[in-house]
């Protein structure tokens, strides 16, 4: 159970610290998203994964650590509004700046710049 | 009501912020009101900081269990002169900045006083908590207000410069996360008293684990501060927000500064066993570089605003080398650098505000363009701004940098210290004479235009409350590093902390 659970965070934080580095805000904000749920899959496991273990005294013989799912909890709800943010802001800087890069302008088309610069020589 | 009395900084701007939607004070034509209210909530708050101020001096640090659930389980509000003075300190500039809002600013958004007031909640918080987690929770409360404050008022380039700091901010907070769950599967604690007592005890593996939790808190800590390599969003981010927000800003770096004091000397600090003071040597290099990085950036500027914002990252160097001098003297100092160096840069911006308003399309560029009306009343601020931002003695930039100089002891320290802040000291002073003498006497002839452009009373206010602060902080001079003394001696003694906590019954 702990390699799978170890794969699924490493893949998503992987995916998400590569999608963040895109230029274009949607997939940095699909970065931003994984990298949310990497961080609350995480954040569950700092408490020990068991089966079986009840959150609640007197329920059962074998616990679970409360804290990190209310800690979990938390970062789920924190991290969805910050992500519901970051939507309408890269839908406001569309709308602002023209185009939808990080950077708020395209990057210069190396290839076409070559040509030119060909042609006239 | 004493006994709630630490909560209190927390819960007026709470309460406050969300009356400020409802309808006596909701709506456009409402504004009065909402001037009115914020004006007295802010007096509120002054008062509360100051009263806790006091209290924690002839009391002692107090501690506050939310819902009455005791340490190490509880949430826990920890109250000792250091995080009293900056709770002081974040309502005196909330105040200056609203009435300086007042001015007409505050008119661009519906929802201006109340966002101040949820920005100031998340300082607040992030001040007086001393709960891991309970930070990282006020770290989101005081970011999504400022979001929202940067783009206040609108336009391109708040838009462009918000995408960037949103989505720095978010990563950032992820890496928070992923911080919190490593220490906290370690030590299987958030307090942070109990952080510190159970660090010490871990097994060697553990304590790997445990340095990069910390060093990741580093860099989350120094990605709010801009520390060195983290640092190239803020002079852009300060620019572009408008004078006000960007003031209320300046406190913002200073929660991150905070943290690391915070953090880097109770949980990694001398009791941490093998983990003593590891991350020091790294604060060291960078803050002196941050100096350096910063004043080069002051210089290279080309408006008033982002040299204003270069200063902020000197004055984040200048804190960490106080910091990374470990000694509770040089903190000590470091504080008494960190109430000048907030209340200084807030005023600068107001200032470099006021100049572009009566600057035209100019705004504050350093080109020529027309003549400033009030030229010897801005120019008479500008230059006690000035003076007091690179340290001139008589006001408090001196006083800041000369107990910072003093407190280092050890020589090889002292050199790279008395060099490299002496040094970026005169490239400012260059730097901002260069600055006031574009904005002042290079104005172009006989293109006066009739616009009322005078700066109203409000703006005169609160700038003037800003910096009025400096000549009386040199003044009052001795009281303040004594207070600064007192509350660096709190800080470096965690036996204190644990003891307020009634931690050690339970340890033994």
């Amino acid at each position: 159970m702990e390699t799978v659970y170890v794969i699924c965070v490493g893949v998503l934080t992987f995916c998400g610290v590569f999608l963040c580095l895109r230029g274009r805000t949607f997939s940095v904000v699909l970065g931003l998203t994984m990298l949310s749920y990497a961080v609350n899959l995480f954040l569950f496991s700092s408490g020990r994964l068991s089966l079986n273990g009840a959150a609640i005294l007197g329920m059962a013989d074998e616990y679970a650590d409360p804290l990190p799912q209310a800690l979990t909890l938390t970062a789920i709800v924190i991290g969805f509004a910050m992500i519901a943010f970051v939507v309408i802001l890269a839908i406001r800087a569309r709308a602002d700046l023209g185009n939808d890069f990080v950077d708020g302008r395209e990057p210069p088309d190396t290839d076409k710049l070559v040509k030119k610069e060909e042609e006239k020589a | 009501m004493t006994v709630h009395l630490a909560i209190l900084p927390i819960l007026i701007p709470m309460l406050g912020g969300l009356l400020m939607m409802l309808p006596p004070f909701a709506g456009t034509t409402k504004y009065q009101y909402r001037r009115m209210f914020s004006l007295f909530l802010m007096l509120a708050q002054l008062a509360c900081g100051v009263v806790l101020m006091t209290s924690v001096v002839t009391n002692g640090a107090i501690m506050y269990a939310v819902g009455d659930w005791q340490p190490p389980f509880g949430i826990i509000l920890y109250v000792d002169q250091l995080s009293a003075m900056l709770v002081a300190l974040g309502s005196f500039l909330g105040l200056g900045v609203t009435l300086y809002s007042f001015g007409g600013s505050d008119l661009e958004g519906k929802y201006f006083h109340s966002l101040i007031q949820f920005q100031l909640l998340g300082i607040y918080g992030a001040f007086l908590t001393n709960d891991l987690f309970n930070l990282f929770v006020f770290f989101e409360v005081l970011l999504i207000a400022s979001y929202t404050l940067l783009i206040h008022g609108g336009g391109k380039q708040k838009t462009a410069a918000n995408v960037h700091y949103v989505i720095l901010n978010l990563i950032g907070s992820s890496l928070f996360l992923f911080a919190l769950g490593t220490l906290y599967g370690i030590t299987g604690t958030l307090n942070i008293a109990d952080m510190a007592m159970r660090l010490g005890e871990l097994s060697h593996s553990d304590l790997l684990i445990a340095q990069a939790g910390g060093a990741l808190m580093l860099i989350v800590f120094g990605l709010k501060s801009a520390m060195l390599p983290l640092h190239f969003w803020l002079p852009q981010t300060y620019s572009v927000a408008s004078a006000p927000i960007a003031a209320l800003f300046a406190i913002m770096t200073k929660v991150g500064v905070y943290c690391i004091f915070r953090v880097y000397t109770v949980i990694y600090g001398d009791q941490a066993g093998e983990l003593a003071n590891v991350f020091r040597d790294w604060i060291w290099v960078f803050a002196i570089l941050g100096v350096a990085a910063g004043t080069i950036g002051a210089l290279a500027s080309t408006n008033l605003r982002m040299l204003i914002g270069n200063l902020v990252i000197v004055s984040v160097g200048t804190l960490l080398i106080a910091f990374a001098l470990g000694t509770p003297q040089a903190a000590a100092a470091g504080f008494v650098y960190l109430i000048h160096s907030t209340l200084v840069t807030a005023a600068l911006f107001l200032v470099a505000d006021m100049l572009s308003q009566q600057r035209g399309k100019a705004l504050d560029y350093f080109v020529i363009a027309r003549k400033i009306k009030q030229q010897s009343l801005l120019g008479i601020i500008f230059i006690v701004a000035a003076m007091s931002v690179a340290g001139l003695p008589p006001f408090s930039g001196f006083l800041g940098k000369l107990v910072i100089l003093q407190s280092v002891t050890q020589n090889d320290q002292r050199l790279w210290v008395w060099t490299v802040i002496l040094l970026s000291s005169l490239i400012t002073i260059v730097a901002l004479s260069r600055a006031g003498t574009t904005l002042f006497w290079r104005s172009a002839q006989g293109n006066d235009s009739d616009e009322n452009v005078h700066v109203s009373r409000w703006q005169l206010c609160g700038a003037f409350m800003l910096l009025g602060a400096s000549p009386i902080l040199t003044i009052f001079g001795a009281s303040v590093i004594e207070y600064a003394n007192g509350a660096a001696m709190q800080l470096h003694d965690i036996n204190y902390l644990i003891d307020i906590m009634n931690l050690n019954e339970e340890a033994k």
